[in-house]
């Protein structure tokens, strides 16, 4: 029931609307929760349990409640009493069947006894073939939400920060802390889970508010501060990253904030610890920080008459709250003094509860504030360790790192003032540090004494969110799992949704008293990250796709070309027709744009010997406006790339690479100048992006070019491989040299990015009555096979040493030292590779597709088809393939395996190349 | 993740760089056995001590550089 206005309430009532919930409509304020606009209708139930489909209302009504996740839209798992409701949300229970009320898995309760730890393991394993249909029922019975099929609207992000002081938590410790280190000078990052800042005085008193108000006032005031709140820290990480999960980011659905403080302040606060007794679970059991929320922020009061069991002024001042919300306190026992809960009763809810005096209360809700749980677990990924403190019930932070520090009740208890002064000494030392000044020393809060309570004496539900029971437990010691770390394997205690926040001390003193050690001996479960459930969205973030486009790219999209991605390169594939492409360039003229070749310039005295070191052929000769085709290996002799490297000037050079090769050899490149000839004089700049590139080719390309250029393209001034610096269609410092992919005469144009489009469209314009047509990338895979052009990659792979590839003419093992000589030496002495060969098969119209295994006696793979495809000048289909070293004598007949289970024979070729094998057309 | 000091850009985040592999020394070409050449190629002495290995700052300067870092520890030596 929704009660009058009060002070401290997060609800805006000047903004009321509706929402659904299981089908019906309920009304809501502006700063409510799913859970608090539900419970201030009436409603009580918002889950059934994992295992005994129990109903499950508020427990903690914060985002670590075992009980309230729902179904919003087609997100599933939604923290209900954390996530704030909008106006026409649609939010459903999950997994429930036929209905949140009447449940028919609930049956499993009257089985309870069975469904004990392992139960699953044990019944289900045998006989093991059955396991999938099992797991097809069982799968009906897991909690979790419905996962839409489709990925969600909206979009993921992610930033980096470089805080000087990261504060976790924005109680009045870690508020206090962050003013502290901004009033030093430093950049801080206050963080924290709730959706405005105060922790706990958020619910507290007119002191605590008023506390609040003035520490809120500092911190938007004081320079410096970046606060983050519905963000959650979810791990320390390797050099001191702290990764926080920003929820309510502006403009995206969750942020991912990697942060790189100096020096992380933890200021979590405490977590209340439910107790473990029979009927625990009900709805109508809560905590009283829960309490004391409903009533104080949301206006919401809980339930008509309550029982209190108290150990702490939590419990206390949640009976305060309760009975000035107009609750009937039936009973508050006092734990301090050894009153308890034996047992609660009810079956949907709380309807009574049975005292340690031998007394029954009848009451609709029980309240318990029996002690506090420290969360520890980002110091312990920190570095850090906790111990055990019998006398506070808690276990608290030890032994920190130096860029560790804790703040306020994590460490200790006090007034909100001692609360505050511990923050600002922490916030103060913090700010020391990240300036780099020796650690002192600051003074520790003292835990307070409080008696230990964890479970009572009836059979509990230990952790609420994996339905697990003390008796669970206790079994499973009994099973002889006495190490902690194996319970909770065993049970999956704390390895659901709370992660054991809630519930990972009860689960440690029942295995204690189960095995008869203490608390310490038992020890803790290990905490890492991510300390609450991070969406994969927000870890893969915006997709970030840079994309390369040439000059020409407009022209191209203009023209119907068929793009191809080909890594970062978005290139035309064909413009229609690839196989017309084809005849154009055989029997007239054609242009490609080849912009995506790797080009980097190299000027020096000591590129040729770079050049000899790098590449397995010979380079010390290569004159002035010559090119010359290059290989490279790695040092295990595998062909690393190839392309064609000019010599422009004395000292000058321009080194081509494959488009996809283009950064690796860059970086290659680099690598050897820089670590192993470091004293050469070689400087680098990588040209791919500064030069348009075009391929002319064709046996009217002289023709064409010339037209365009006051270069003497005569086939004596201008011979094959060779390089030639001029004008081209006007433009000034274009580099053209005549080399040969296509196996066509050619020149392929190197022109200043900025003018590619025009000399593009100008070879076009003058071309026309030649008949000059653009080709894609599929023209120029199909002509380059035609020609028997290896491309590294694809007629190669990580195997494949320069001998293998067919490229014996190009190693040059008497040079002193080339990178990966001493393989290539010892490939040469063996035939126990593959050989690239081309190939022909025998019946002219079959193309076997592309890694078509070649076999040997029915089966034995003896190599595979690399390149295949029609040839539309040969008009049969034309292949290289890399093949056994025996198989590859020319004339071998040797057998293509097809996808469809056929056997074809295919002829291994004398070369490489199928059309115009003496290379005429190319010198032409 | 880590941060390595970068000698021209300073501290920065390990996913900056390239982690290229230990140190090694490149065997005299002329004279290398096979068993000191594929030593050079494939055996890595990966101990949880400190070692001298080649990053690169392939998000930044482009350079490379030598970190010396405890492979147990992750800590690096300046």
């Amino acid at each position: 029931m929704r009660l009058p206005p009060q002070p401290g309430e997060a609800i805006d009532r000047t903004t009321a609307f509706t929402f659904t919930w299981d089908g019906r409509s309920y009304p809501a304020y502006a700063g409510d929760t799913i859970a608090s606009a539900l419970a201030a209708a009436g409603v009580r139930v918002f889950s059934r349990s994992l295992k005994y489909h129990r109903p499950r209302g508020l427990l903690t009504a914060d985002f670590h409640d075992p009980g309230c996740l729902v179904q919003v839209g087609d997100e599933p798992n939604v923290r209900a009493a954390h996530r704030r409701v909008e106006p026409g949300m649609t939010v459903r229970p999950q997994a429930v069947w036929p209905s949140l009320r009447w449940d028919v898995k609930s049956a499993n309760q009257l089985v309870g006894k069975a469904l004990t730890a392992g139960f699953y393991y044990k019944t289900f394993i045998k006989p093991r073939p059955l396991w999938p249909a099992y797991e097809r029922v069982l799968r009906r019975f897991s909690p979790g939400g419905e996962v839409p099929a489709e990925p969600p609207d909206g979009r993921y992000d992610q930033r980096y920060a470089h805080p000087d002081v990261l504060v976790a938590g924005g109680g009045p410790a870690g508020l206090a802390a962050a003013l502290a280190a901004a009033e030093a000078g430093l950049q801080v990052l206050l963080v924290d889970e709730q959706h405005e800042l105060g922790g706990h005085l958020l619910w507290g008193d007119d002191g605590d508010r008023a506390a609040l108000r003035d520490l809120r006032g500092a911190v938007a005031a004081a320079d410096g501060i970046e606060v983050l709140t519905d963000a959650v820290v979810t791990g320390r990480y390797d050099g001191g990253r702290v990764v926080v999960l920003q929820r309510s980011a502006p403009g995206v659905v969750e942020r991912l904030v990697k942060a790189r403080p100096r020096v992380l302040v933890a200021a979590p606060g405490l977590i209340e610890r439910p107790y473990v007794v029979a009927g625990n679970d009900l709805p109508g059991v809560l905590l009283s920080t829960a309490a004391r929320r409903l009533v104080n922020r949301y206006a919401v009061r809980p339930g008509q008459r309550a029982v209190v069991l108290t150990a702490n002024n939590s419990g206390d001042a949640a009976v305060g709250d309760l009975t000035r919300a107009g609750v009937d306190v039936r009973r508050v026992l006092d734990a301090r003094r050894g009153d308890d809960v034996v047992r609660v009763r009810g079956r949907r809810g709380v309807r009574a509860v049975e005292c340690s005096d031998g007394s029954t209360v009848a009451c609709d809700l029980l309240v318990t504030a029996v002690g506090w749980t420290a969360p520890t677990s980002l110091l312990t990924m920190a570095g850090g360790r906790s111990r055990y403190l019998a006398s506070a019930a808690r276990f608290v932070p030890a032994d920190l790192p130096d860029d560790v520090l804790a703040a306020g009740g994590i460490v200790g208890d006090g007034s909100t003032a001692d609360l505050v002064a511990h923050g600002r000494a922490v916030g103060h030392e913090a700010a020391r540090r990240a300036r780099g000044l020796p650690p002192a020393h600051v003074a520790d809060l003292e835990p307070g004494p409080h008696p230990e309570l964890f479970h009572g004496r009836s059979n509990g539900i230990v952790d609420l969110a994996e339905d697990v029971s003390a008796d669970d437990l206790r079994a499973a010691v009994a099973e002889g799992y006495d190490s902690i770390e194996l319970v909770k394997r065993y049970t999956t205690a704390t390895m659901g949704p709370t992660q054991g926040k809630l519930e990972a001390v009860n689960t440690i003193a029942v295995v204690a008293a189960a095995t008869g050690r203490s608390i310490e001996e038992t020890g803790t479960t290990t905490g890492r990250p991510p300390y609450v459930p991070v969406s994969l969205g927000v870890l893969a973030g915006r997709r970030y796709q840079p994309v390369r486009r040439s000059p020409m790219h407009t022209w191209h999209v203009e023209h119907g070309a068929t793009p191809l991605v080909a890594g970062a390169w978005i290139r035309p594939d064909h413009y229609g027709d690839p196989a017309g492409e084809v005849c154009a360039v055989r029997q007239g003229v054609g242009i490609i744009d080849v912009t995506p070749l790797g080009k980097l310039a190299l000027h020096g005295p000591d590129v040729a010997d770079l050049l000899e070191l790098l590449y397995v052929n010979r380079w010390r000769k290569l004159a002035v406006g010559s090119v010359r085709y290059g290989v490279m290996c790695t040092e295990d002799g595998v062909v690393l790339d190839d392309g064609v490297t000019g010599r422009l000037g004395e000292d000058r050079y321009l080194m081509t690479t494959t488009s996809s090769g283009a950064t690796t050899v860059e970086h290659w490149v680099e690598r050897w100048l820089q670590t192993e000839r470091p004293h050469w004089q070689v400087h680098l700049v990588p040209m791919t992006d500064a030069y348009a590139s075009i391929n002319v080719a064709g046996p009217r390309s002289r023709e064409l070019v010339g037209r365009l250029t006051d270069i003497d393209l005569a086939p004596e001034a201008f011979p094959y491989m060779r390089v030639r610096l001029g004008r081209v269609a006007g433009v000034a410092d274009c580099v053209v040299w005549r080399i040969g992919f296509t196996g066509e005469l050619s020149f392929e144009l190197h022109v200043p990015a900025a003018f590619g489009q025009r000399v593009w469209e100008a070879l076009l314009e003058v071309g026309a009555d030649l008949g000059v047509r653009p080709f894609g990338v599929e023209a120029q895979r199909i002509l380059r096979l035609e020609k028997g052009h290896l491309i590294v990659g694809q007629d190669t792979d990580g195997l494949t040493q320069a001998y293998g590839a067919g490229l014996d003419w190009a190693v040059k093992l008497d040079k002193d030292d080339f990178v990966g000589k001493p393989e290539l030496a010892w490939q040469r002495a063996r035939d126990d590779y593959l050989v690239l060969v081309g190939l022909q098969p025998v019946d002219p119209a079959v193309v076997p597709p592309e890694s078509c295994q070649i076999i040997e006696d029915g089966q034995r793979i003896v190599g595979r088809v690399t390149s295949s495809r029609m040839s539309p000048t040969l008009d049969r289909a034309v292949c290289l393939g890399l093949v056994a070293a025996r198989l590859s004598e020319p004339g071998t007949t040797v057998t293509v395996l097809l996808p469809d289970g056929r056997r074809v024979p295919v002829l291994v070729m004398p070369q490489l190349a199928h059309v115009d094998p003496e290379g005429v057309r190319l010198r032409g | 993740m880590m941060l390595l000091t970068c000698p021209h850009c300073g501290a920065r985040d390990a996913g900056e760089f390239d982690y290229v592999g230990e140190r090694r020394d490149r065997p005299d070409v002329s004279r290398a056995t096979e068993q000191e050449w594929r030593g050079y190629l494939y055996l890595r002495g990966n101990r949880a001590d400190w070692t001298a290995e080649l990053w690169h700052h392939r998000a930044g300067c482009e350079r490379f550089l030598t970190v010396v870092r405890h492979l147990g520890t992750d800590e690096v030596r300046g």
